[in-house]
């Protein structure tokens, strides 16, 4: 059974060396999908995110999700990769990678990664507005829980 | 019984504390409960919870939904929806 690999860090993922790790001497994986999370800087009103997370708990959930993903699509490898604390515009926040035989379970399984990611692992993004002002916690979306239902 | 109670986001800024070891009365069987009784600790609790259908929580680090009972609970986190990814 593959297990994920799941990290919760401050400091930012290269992303050429994760896909590296992750298909190092394998010759059975016929397809990688990434997926990497930016911070956007909202046409110039924001200055900076803060993501504040659950320690402990981001990291089991991430890996319960990994696990779940590489049991339904028959995965062969899984990365994950959760940024906290202050990140600028134009920086990474998140990186999934997904590997299968074919194609179309790598999109799938990395897909569904970052719809459960998003809707159950244990972060929150503050924004901080260009303008110095105290920004607000963003508010969870109402998308977000319909992606994920999808997967039912 | 005794309990670790841990708070993020803007549950934590508006009680004012991340995390406290608290006793609570006999009658606190489920999350629910727990949510009705922290609402009764004073202004900034009640501002923090007085939507309780938002607020999520989890018991030992697992998410549970507000019927769970809390019994053998050793840290119950107390959070908005998560909005990370």
């Amino acid at each position: 059974m593959t297990a994920p690999t799941i990290r919760v860090q401050s400091t930012d993922f290269d992303l050429q060396a994760e896909i590296s790790a992750l298909t190092a001497g394998r010759k059975n994986i016929g397809a990688v999908v990434t997926f990497t999370g930016l911070c956007r800087d909202e046409q110039g009103a924001l200055s900076a995110l803060e993501l504040e997370h659950y320690p402990g708990m981001a990291e089991a959930e991430m890996l319960r999700i990994g696990e779940l993903a590489i049991d339904r699509f028959s995965l062969l490898g899984l990365t994950a990769i959760h940024r906290f604390g202050k990140i600028m515009p134009g920086e990474n926040i998140v990186l999934v990678i997904a590997a299968a035989p074919h194609r179309q379970a790598a999109f799938d399984g990395a897909n569904f990664v970052m719809d459960f990611l998003k809707t159950s692992a244990p972060f929150w993004k503050k924004e901080h507005a260009a303008d110095g002002a105290q920004g607000d916690w963003i508010a969870a979306k109402d998308a977000d829980d319909t992606a994920r239902d999808r997967w039912r | 019984m005794t309990v670790k109670l841990v708070y993020f986001a803007w549950v934590r800024e508006r009680i004012g504390k991340s995390e406290e070891d608290l006793d609570l009365p006999a009658g606190v069987v489920t999350v629910d409960d727990l949510l009705a009784h922290l609402t009764t600790l004073g202004e900034e609790y009640e501002n923090a919870l007085q939507f309780p259908d938002v607020i999520r929580v989890a018991i030992n680090q697992e998410h549970v939904e507000h019927g769970e009972p809390i019994a053998g609970a050793r840290e119950i986190g107390i959070f908005p929806p998560m909005t990370g990814g």
